[in-house]
């Protein structure tokens, strides 16, 4: 990797300095400034069409998939700007692993499904145990241990997701990205991947975005609040903007801004 | 977790799968380009074999219908007329027929089985390889068609369409299995842009108490008018464009007449009698007819994809 | 008075049926002749069926009685169909996986997808001409002028535009998802493809692959001047190189002589041509058909 000379202070696994990300002419996302801290469960919540999604996804760059997206700023990811043009994007994800709205499982059986990503990532251990401790992490063991081989479609929507999760742990990444893992599933699914990201909180930074205000409060301990502005020229087009960003617990109670405030007390959004 | 990490050996690529990864995608993209150079290469080709004869009788052979070996003169008009008035006959006569299957089985008259059935049975037809259908046109059209044309011939003589006797194969006969050709391509592409235009606009209709046909004509085919003409223009290709049934029925003979039910020829029956044994300039002269031949059948497509276009873009 | 009672003879009421008539007739006229045209090929021709026609060579045109058997049309079919489909299948499925995977969109595939489908609408007979220009007549292949490897590249070029569509669309109907997931553990784009989207998508890909080589080896106007006819058992490798017979062009050939014998034989090899076509198409529907209910399981 590429060293720069940017500092960061040590607990600081990921930062964005000035980051902002286009669709073709138009902004999305306008001079975002965040760090990440090492450990920690933080959540990024916000109306829709903030940009929230599309910050994540510029964590691992997932974001180069989408045509015409492009990214100004820096992402400093262990000292290193991950948009450098010496990065290639397949490492980062690599160490930088995701987990998306909808449970995307490969279609093939549940032990494939880990196993894959692990062997692409050069997996010399003995991959029945890491099935096995991936599937536990992401408690989902007891539930398909007797079934490995079956179709990872053959599973419930939550448990998919879970599977999802579990994918994302067998390559042992540094930080968890995910994005709304929750929208599509029902209350009690949600309940269950909330304690599994608990339990992962120990090993793994996660970043998460959610729409659910009560989860965020819930799992996570640092929230950023992200909002949508008009545009300046006033031509009704929105620009997302990082509003506010501090412990869950002040923003929740004490935030700062008047809109963060209006917006968590469900004024709009 | 830093000695588990040791687990994966690959977790910095190493460059022979970034090679790999960059080896596999130029090579798919040399392979897509083949496409264009082919394309190009055809065009080129033809167009640097039809030089000869293009710069000796410029477009005066378009015009004149002498073909003629011994004396080294060559105009291919008969054969373009050929191919013009089979192919546009045919599609006049294919478009209501198809227009109205498509209708039909796109309509609730008959259960839906039966629908399907016909739907899918038409497409099958259209894979019927063209040579079997000359082969089946000589010995069972020609024979049961020859007492009509003989009636055709006898009353409307008159018409220079029909101004001659008829003897054997001829035109029209290629016209009549052009249709049979067109039919499945007509009838299917009308049956999907039929079937495109949303169902709102139909219950907006009856909603306010239009009869089935009143819909039909006023609503429903206006939408999906564009779909069936972007399916007519491909059938005219095709009809332009099609080789064997039509050289095995038309009676090939370079001899001009406006009469569909004397022995003709089109562009692509000369090429499939001549161009095996020809020699000289009149190899060059035959691509010059298939340049001509081409080019019709590029600026039918061409208008065709972008009838398409604007059509998918209004959806 | 105004009654709610269907009137028959109300104006719109008589348009109505009659275009719903005008409709079932053109449905008739369009439907009848096909049936027949099919029964009669498979009557005709399944009537002419018999094991020596495997197995011999044609007799050369002549008053003889017997004309002999399809064996080298029919190997030559095989084997010129295959040339075409190993040149077709890997261009067209690396393109079609280029425009579909890596291309976004961009002014460069916007133009080969214009281009594969212009090359669709191109006359088959203008194939058979370019590559009688190319191969025959300057003799490039070893020397060799007709032989059943050109009439193969004349072909392929009429399969080309089929393959690359199919993958094209077959890989457009994987889910972005999909992808997003072996990417997002870190998987490079080429293990994506192989291991994961073009997995998804071979059912639909290798049944138009199908369908496309089954319409190729009915076409007989690329062949007529590049692979032309032969009269003789193909029996090694070498007979790539020299004129090579196929069922389609000893259709064209036979329909055209006049004796009844050889008019036979075209009718037995349209049996087989038109049978093996048709199985082909209704077995890869049956299939697609099945795929689609079991997926929306």
């Amino acid at each position: 990797m590429i060293k720069t000379n940017k500092k960061t202070p040590k607990n600081i696994i990921l930062s964005l300095e000035n980051v902002s990300i286009s669709y073709g002419t138009f902004e999305a996302v306008r001079n975002v400034f965040c760090n990440f801290k090492k450990g920690d469960i933080t959540s990024l919540i916000g109306p829709s069409g903030c940009g929230k999604s599309t910050v994540l996804r510029s964590l691992n760059r997932m974001n180069d998939l989408i045509p015409n997206c492009s990214l100004k700023g820096t992402v400093l990811f262990d000292g290193t700007n991950i948009y450098d043009k010496r990065v290639d994007p397949v490492e980062v994800r690599r160490r930088i692993g995701m987990v998306f709205q909808q449970p995307n499982p490969f279609p093939k059986s549940i032990y494939e499904n880990i196993a894959f990503g692990a062997r692409i990532n050069g997996f010399v251990g003995d991959m029945d145990e890491l099935v096995e401790s991936s599937l536990r992490k992401a408690a989902l063991w007891d539930e398909c241990k007797d079934k490995l081989n079956d179709s990872g479609y053959s599973l419930s929507g939550g448990q998919q997701q879970r599977l999802c999760i579990a994918r994302t742990i067998a390559i042992e990444p540094e930080i968890i990205l995910m994005d709304e893992p929750c929208s599509a599933l029902d209350p009690i699914s949600t309940l269950k991947i909330e304690e599994t990201m608990h339990e992962l909180k120990k090993n793994y930074t996660i970043i998460i975005v959610t729409h659910n205000m009560q989860q965020a409060l819930r799992v996570s301990d640092m929230t950023a609040f992200f909002n949508a502005i008009e545009y300046e020229d006033g031509d009704g087009g929105k620009v997302g903007y990082l509003a506010e960003v501090n412990t869950t617990k002040k923003i929740f109670n004490s935030p700062k801004e008047k809109t963060t405030q209006e917006y968590i007390s469900g004024k709009f959004g | 977790m830093e000695e588990k990490l040791t687990l994966f050996k690959n977790r910095k690529r190493f460059g022979i799968e970034k090679n790999i990864d960059i080896i596999f995608k130029n090579t798919a993209l040399v392979l897509s380009s083949f496409v264009a150079i082919i394309l190009l290469g055809i065009i080129l080709v033809v167009f640097f074999q039809s030089f000869e004869s293009f710069s000796r009788y410029g477009l005066k052979f378009l015009v004149t219908s002498e073909w003629n070996p011994v004396k080294d003169e060559y105009g291919a008009f008969t054969a373009i007329y050929g191919t013009l008035v089979t192919s546009f006959l045919s599609l006049l006569i294919t478009i209501p027929l198809g227009v109205g299957t498509a209708i039909f089985i796109t309509e609730d008259f008959v259960p839906k089985v039966v629908r399907e059935i016909i739907g899918s049975f038409v497409e099958l037809l259209a894979a019927i390889p063209s040579v079997v259908l000359g082969l089946w046109a000589i010995f069972v059209m020609e024979p049961f068609f020859r007492a009509f044309f003989v009636f055709l011939h006898n009353f409307f003589g008159w018409i220079p369409l029909f101004s001659t006797e008829p003897t054997g194969r001829n035109s029209l006969l290629a016209i009549l299995i052009l249709v049979v050709m067109l039919l499945p391509i007509v009838t299917s592409i009308a049956r999907d842009s039929l079937n495109q235009v949303p169902k709102k606009l139909r219950n907006a209709a009856y909603g306010i108490g239009a009869s089935r046909w009143k819909t039909i004509f006023s609503v429903i085919l206006p939408a999906a008018l564009s779909g069936i003409m972007a399916g007519v223009l491909l059938a005219l290709g095709r009809a332009m464009g099609e080789t064997m049934a039509v050289t095995m029925i038309i009676g090939n003979s370079n001899a001009f007449s406006w009469s569909i039910l004397s022995p003709g020829y089109t562009i692509s029956s000369m090429l499939a009698n001549q161009f095996g044994e020809a020699d000289g300039s009149q190899v060059s002269s035959l691509f010059y007819a298939a340049f001509v031949l081409m080019i019709l059948s590029l600026v039918v497509n061409i208008f065709a994809q972008w009838l398409v276009k604007k059509f998918s873009l209004k959806y | 008075m105004n009654s709610l009672y269907y009137q028959k003879r109300l104006s719109r009421n008589i348009g109505d049926t009659f275009f719903t008539s005008l409709s079932v007739i053109c449905a008739l006229i369009a439907i009848l002749p096909l049936i027949f045209l099919v029964t009669y090929i498979l009557i005709k021709g399944g009537s002419q069926i018999t094991p020596e026609l495997f197995t011999l060579e044609p007799n050369p045109p002549g008053d003889d009685l017997d004309a002999g058997g399809i064996n080298p049309a029919l190997i030559g079919t095989l084997i010129i169909t295959t040339i075409a489909s190993i040149i077709a299948i890997p261009v067209g499925v690396g393109g079609g996986i280029y425009l579909a995977e890596y291309s976004k969109g961009g002014a460069f595939s916007r133009f080969i997808r214009f281009g594969v489908n212009v090359l669709a609408g191109v006359p088959s007979i203008i194939a058979g001409v370019f590559i009688y220009a190319l191969i025959v007549s300057t003799k490039i292949l070893f020397g060799s002028m007709y032989s059943g490897l050109a009439g193969g590249m004349a072909l392929s070029i009429l399969m080309l535009p089929t393959v690359i569509k199919t993958t094209d669309e077959g890989l457009k109907l994987v889910p972005n998802e999909l992808r997003y997931a072996s990417l997002g553990v870190g998987a490079s784009m080429y293990t994506t493809i192989l291991k994961v989207t073009l997995p998804s998508a071979i059912r639909s890909i290798a049944t138009g692959v199908v369908l496309g080589i089954a319409r190729a080896a009915g076409e007989t106007a690329p062949l007529i001047f590049t692979a032309l006819f032969s009269y003789y058992y193909i029996t090694g490798f070498g007979d790539l190189f020299y004129e090579m017979g196929s069922l389609a062009v000893l259709i064209y050939n036979f329909a055209l002589e006049p004796y009844d014998a050889q008019n036979k034989l075209a009718w037995a090899a349209s049996f087989i041509l038109v049978l093996s076509i048709l199985s082909v198409n209704i077995f890869s529907r049956i299939l697609a058909a099945f795929t689609e209910k079991t997926k929306r399981v």
